[in-house]
Parts: structure tokens; C-alpha cells; sequence
């Protein structure tokens, strides 16, 4: 009773005062929106200082005092290529397929299959990364070695199919496959969002003027989706260049660089390279793994720039 | 429209998982306790035997996850025999455990690689001990196997060297004669043969190119170290990544802890002129022909580390194998934290820990001799 006696009271109080509650209110949610924009910025810079300051002993060590008795650019410049390639895989093979699913659900499928469709999609989005992981090497790698041995039959004398094709089915191909499942949902959602949105005039205009389906998707939806899709695609990107335990666990890693994908002998990720390692190093070995970690920070930061002023180029256009 | 519907059953839903977490939790520790308490009186004088004083408070310790299995195992029985004691074991990966050690943040370590001047680590340890003095002694050994997957073929028989040119990459099949030669009768495939090695960093890597180099020195020239040194084989992270790949790939061969192995086949191994398998007794043996090495020893008297004999030709034992050790102080803060430190420690290595550690882990039981060394330097804790 006092409880809600103090609650009418109040309420009371600022119906009195009208004029001044909405000057509070928009003070109490532009402080808190500030606020959370500046934890989000010391968030970046806190994690930047971290890996700066104990990756700086790594990389002002001299290579015969490293662990691996090599410099730390020859160190990790396997590593940044075996993520950066990675990625690129996943993109190549998740963007297209997440742009088609999100044109099916928002163009072509009926209502009802669309709204199940989508929910299977973000689905994908929930598994945790140990478990397609886990699917990888037991599922998705040994179903893949039969098509890998047909790769480096037939297509061999392309270098990313020169094999020898792994028996196991722990390659960059298949890691590329698993990346790309994870990030296909996050991509496919943002597409699907941005295509639902395209103005109903355009797309009935077009049709008016006889457009086929297809015709109107080229011609209204893709353009008008186009920059959206594209950080949408990078934002699954990022995913794919920092995931860590699906690759540590499916890829085998033990060979430098090579753009090779169907074989045993794989340039190892960043990510997964710090999984792998951390656990039995010490001293100045930790320097070095987190030193590679702002080498990953680097590169994502920097696919993301280039994103966005890819995008407000386009978008200039 | 029913969103904040859904909210609701889904938090609802979180509440109850929690509760019956939160009940679980309860039962099982409840149902623990009591299983110790049966199990002590059924043991009756035999339990007794084990942790002499009864020692209480709380330690912890960290390192190698090669004995995690068998230190959970002991844990869990010398808490039952000790009901004041807790005793937490984080299997963080040998190096961590040392550094941890080494900082003071643990009470003891594990470790799959004894202390060494390599990177100043016993230097360190000594001064984190100071006044008292540092112990490190073996109290887990594990033989290596040499598992493979060649269906049909039961019994395969490895020379060092052969198996040096195998995990180096030099000889790339099945059927090559080098291997024929020593498997007479055998079918052996036309099939490419795949090593597989662990992806991660390890002490069962180290331990096994330690092998290698000294067994097979004409064709194994590189660094012993706990990274993998060859490039391009496959590689998979873990006892169980190499497990695995070695089941999925027919010709391939890996390395891994012996009772791991499975259904796989396990090489015999050429030791002087007999063919050894990776039993816990001859893997127990090596240690006893080994010399101890006093550039790991640094003159403590209470560290025991071994220059591991693998080069060998004695009959019935296998050199393939991981040697884990416990490290501690002779002195700590308090000397209750001293005694419970000793009290695990004797128990860990005593014939009844060493049989509970391999029934849980597979381990070779250290043998009596060294059983004595060991508890001799144990007992120097104050």
C-alpha cells in the first residue's frame, strides 16, 4: 500500500510539473546514451592498451630471443595469411548464399515458409562455435574427403586444388564451409531486413512497366540493399577472421603459407593459433601470442574501415 | 504481439533450469560425501593407511593436464580421508602451471617438463621457495603409443629409425621396403601414410621428439621441443584430436598417450633386440635405468629430474614415455599449509595413489626404488 501510495504521489508530482519532467527526462536519456557510448569507446581503448603494452616485449624483442628463434614479422605473417584467407573463403561462399536466402524469404517464399525459414536461419546463429567445431570433424570433414579427392583429380592443376587431398578432412576448405554456416545467419539477417524495406512503389513500378521477378529484384531490391548487404557482410566477417575454437579444432595446421586448400599442411589462423598455444607458454611466449592478437586487432579494424568507406563511396554514387 | 509473452516463458523457463541446477549441485555433493564416508569404512585399515595425520585447510594447485585425470582422482580421495582439506587442481597446461607457481598464486604445480635454466624458470622457482627449498619429483608416468590405422594389418614392429624417417616425412608409404623388412609376413598396403601430430603445444610432443632425437639421432635433427618441428603432416589439437584423425584417415599414424588409444593399433617398438609394447611396467623401468641430471638438479637436493635413458637396449621396457612431476616448497607461509602440502604430496606418490592414478589415468606405477628416492625428498616438507 505505501508503496503505491508513493508511486501515485510521484506521478502526481511530475503531471504537476509537465514542462519539467520532459527537460529531466531527455537529460537522464541523453546522459545514459552518452554514457554507454563512452564505455564502448574506453571498452576498445582498454582492450587496444592491453595488447599494446604486453604485446610491446614481443615486438622489441630480438629474433634470437624470441621463443621460436625467428623474427616476429616471419612469425606472424602465416598466421595474418591463414586468417585473412580463411575469411575470405567464408565470405566467397556465405555472402552469395545469404543474399539468395534472404531474397527467398522476403521475394519469393509464401508468407508462412518465409517466417519459418527465417526463424531456422538466425537458428544457425545460436549453436556455439565448439559445436560446429565438433560437427566439422566429425561430420562435415570426413563427408567432404570424397569431394576433395574428385577436387584434386579433375581440378589439380588449379593451385588451390593441388592436393594431396587430406584423409581426414581437416582442411582450409572445410574450415571455410563451417565459417561460412556461422556467419551465414548474421549476414543473411541483415539483408533480409534491409531487402524487406525496399519501397513498395519502386517494386511496383517496376513491375508495371513489365518487369519480370527478376527484373524487379535487379533493378529496385539489390540497389537499393546493396551498401546494407555489404556491412552486413563484413560484420561477418569479422566474425569469421576472430573465430577460434571451430578452427582450432577442425584445422590441421602445419604448414606456411600455401593457397592450397584441400591438403593436410594448412597455414594456422590467429585465433585459433593463440588456442593452441597459450595454455603451455609462458613468459615472453605470451608476449608473442598477444602481440599476434594486435595483429588481429590491426586487421580487423582495418577491413572494417575499408568497409565503410567502400560503402559511403557507393553510396555517394 | 506476444513478444513480451515469450520473454516471460523463457525467463521462467531460466528460473526453473537454475533451481533444479541449484538442487543438483546440492544432491551430488550431499551424495559424495556420504559414498567417502562408506568407502572409508568398508577400506577400513587399508584407507587408513594412505594420509597418515589428518590434515586440514585449503591448498591449490596447477599445471600439466596430462595428470589432471589423476589428480582429480587423488583429490578426491584424500578429501574423503581428510574432511577438514580442499585441495583444487586447474589443469591450465604445464607452462601456466609453473608460472603460476612461480608467482606464488599456487601452492604446487604440475608439470610435464622438469624446471630448467632455459628460460630462467628454476632459477625463479628456487628464489619463490626461499627460505625453504624447492622439491620436484615424478609422480605420473605414462607411456607414449605409437597408434595407426591400417586395417588388417594387427602387429606392426618400428625401429626408431623407421619411425624417425616416418614422423620426418621421408618415407611416404606403406609398402616402402624399410618398413617391409622388419614386418616380415605382414600385407602391407599401397597406401600414403599421413603422421599425424599434435597441433597444439605439448609436453607428450616434447617427451615424444625427446625420443626420437636421442633413439634415432642420424635421421632426427631436430629441437626437442613441446611444438611440433616438422611442417606439412596432419595435425590436430589435443589427445583426442589425435585420437580421432588417426581413426578417420586409414595410413595415418600418430602419437598419443598410451591408454588413450582405443581401438587403434599400437606399434611395437624396437628396443636392442626385443620388440617393446607401451605397458605401464616397462614404461616404469625406464626411470630406474635413467641417470639423474644435475644440470636440472642445480644441486637441490630435494629435486629429482631425470636425463631420461631413451636410447636403452635393456629388455622389457619402453623409453617412449611422458614423465610428469609435482613441484613444491619445503617451506611455506604457514605450516599448516606446509603440512597439508606434504600430506597430498606423500599420498599422491604413495603405491596406493600411484594404483589410483592408474586405474583412472592409466599411468605406470612409479617403481619401489624410485618410490623411495621420492618420498625421501618429499619428506623433507616441514
Amino acid at each position: 500500500m505505501a508503496h503505491l501510495d508513493t508511486t501515485t504521489n510521484a506521478g502526481q508530482l511530475l503531471a504537476a510539473a509537465s514542462g519539467g519532467r520532459r527537460r529531466q527526462g531527455d537529460r537522464i536519456f541523453s546522459n545514459i546514451a552518452v554514457i554507454a557510448a563512452v564505455t564502448i569507446l574506453a571498452l576498445l581503448a582498454g582492450v587496444a592498451i592491453f595488447l599494446v603494452t604486453e604485446g610491446l616485449p614481443a615486438l622489441t624483442a630480438s629474433s634470437s630471443e624470441l621463443p621460436k628463434g625467428e623474427s616476429f614479422l616471419s612469425y606472424v605473417a602465416p598466421l595474418a595469411f591463414g586468417t585473412c584467407l580463411a575469411g575470405v573463403l567464408a565470405m566467397v561462399i556465405a555472402v552469395p548464399l545469404a543474399v539468395a536466402v534472404a531474397l527467398f524469404i522476403t521475394h519469393i517464399a509464401p508468407a508462412r515458409l518465409a517466417l519459418w525459414l527465417g526463424f531456422v536461419v538466425d537458428l544457425l546463429a545460436a549453436i556455439p562455435s565448439i559445436i560446429y567445431g565438433l560437427w566439422g570433424i566429425f561430420v562435415l570433414g570426413p563427408a567432404v574427403v570424397p569431394a576433395m579427392k574428385w577436387l584434386e583429380a579433375k581440378l589439380g592443376f588449379i593451385p588451390i586444388f593441388e592436393g594431396p587431398a587430406s584423409i581426414t578432412g581437416r582442411t582450409m576448405l572445410v574450415v571455410g564451409l563451417v565459417l561460412a554456416v556461422m556467419i551465414l545467419p548474421i549476414v543473411s539477417a541483415v539483408a533480409r531486413e534491409v531487402f524487406s524495406q525496399t519501397p513498395r512503389k519502386l517494386q511496383e513500378g517496376a513491375q508495371a512497366l513489365g518487369a519480370t521477378r527478376w527484373e524487379m529484384i535487379k533493378t529496385t531490391v539489390w540497389p537499393f540493399g546493396r551498401s546494407s548487404v555489404m556491412s552486413g557482410a563484413m560484420l561477418g566477417l569479422g566474425r569469421a577472421l576472430g573465430e577460434t575454437m571451430a578452427v582450432a579444432i577442425i584445422l590441421s595446421v602445419s604448414g606456411g603459407v600455401s593457397f592450397n586448400l584441400i591438403s593436410q599442411a594448412n597455414p594456422s589462423t590467429i585465433a585459433a593459433n593463440i588456442a593452441l598455444n597459450f595454455p603451455e607458454s609462458s613468459g615472453l611466449a605470451i608476449n608473442l601470442l598477444i602481440a599476434t592478437g594486435l595483429v588481429l586487432f590491426v586487421i580487423t579494424l582495418g577491413t572494417n574501415f575499408l568497409a565503410r568507406w567502400i560503402i559511403s563511396r557507393s553510396e555517394v554514387k | 504481439m506476444s513478444s513480451s509473452k515469450w520473454l516471460a516463458v523463457f525467463a521462467a523457463a531460466c528460473v526453473l533450469v537454475l533451481g533444479l541446477a541449484a538442487c543438483g549441485g546440492g544432491d551430488s555433493s550431499s551424495s559424495s560425501s556420504s559414498a567417502g564416508e562408506s568407502s572409508e569404512t568398508e577400506s577400513g585399515g587399508g584407507g587408513g593407511e594412505a594420509p597418515s595425520t589428518e590434515a586440514s585447510g585449503e591448498i591449490a594447485g596447477a599445471g600439466s593436464t596430462a595428470q589432471e585425470a589423476a589428480q582429480k582422482a587423488w583429490i578426491a580421495e584424500f578429501e574423503n580421508a581428510n574432511s577438514g582439506a580442499t585441495i583444487s587442481y586447474d589443469g591450465v597446461g604445464s607452462g601456466g602451471g609453473r608460472e603460476k607457481f612461480i608467482a606464488g598464486a599456487t601452492a604446487f604445480a604440475g608439470s610435464d617438463t622438469p624446471l630448467s635454466e632455459d628460460e630462467g624458470e628454476l632459477g625463479k622457482a628456487i628464489k619463490r621457495c626461499g627460505p625453504g627449498e624447492l622439491i620436484e619429483v615424478p609422480d605420473y608416468i605414462s607411456p607414449i603409443g605409437i597408434v595407426y590405422n591400417l586395417p588388417g594389418v594387427e602387429e606392426l614392429k618400428l625401429t626408431p629409425e623407421t619411425l624417425a624417417k616416418i614422423f620426418n616425412q621421408e618415407i611416404e608409404n606403406w609398402n616402402d621396403p624399410e618398413i617391409e623388412k622388419e614386418n616380415e609376413g605382414v600385407e602391407l598396403p599401397d597406401t600414403r601414410i599421413v603422421p599425424v601430430n599434435r597441433s597444439d603445444e605439448s609436453g607428450t610432443t616434447e617427451n615424444f621428439t625427446d625420443y626420437l632425437s636421442q633413439a634415432a639421432p642420424s635421421i632426427w635433427k631436430h629441437e626437442v621441443s613441446g611444438e611440433w618441428p616438422v611442417k606439412g603432416g596432419e595435425a590436430a589439437s589435443g589427445t583426442s584430436g589425435v585420437i580421432e584423425a588417426v581413426s578417420a584417415g586409414e595410413g595415418a599414424i600418430g602419437y598419443a598417450d598410451a591408454s588413450q588409444a582405443g581401438e587403434l593399433g599400437k606399434a611395437l617398438i624396437q628396443v636392442g633386440s626385443d620388440w617393446a609394447e607401451p605397458s605401464p611396467e616397462a614404461a616404469a623401468k625406464v626411470l630406474d635405468l635413467s641417470k639423474e641430471d644435475p644440470e636440472l638438479e642445480k644441486g637441490q637436493k630435494n629435486v629429482i629430474a631425470f636425463e631420461i635413458d631413451r636410447k636403452t637396449e635393456a629388455s622389457g621396457v619402453y623409453p617412449i614415455i611422458l614423465v610428469s612431476s609435482l613441484i613444491g616448497c619445503t617451506k611455506y607461509k604457514s605450516a599448516d599449509e606446509a603440512a597439508l602440502v606434504k600430506a597430498y604430496f606423500e599420498y599422491a606418490i604413495s603405491p596406493e595413489g600411484q594404483e589410483l592414478a592408474a586405474e583412472a589415468a592409466g599411468s605406470a606405477p612409479l617403481s619401489s626404488q624410485l618410490t623411495k628416492k621420492v618420498e625421501a625428498a618429499v619428506g623433507a616438507i616441514e
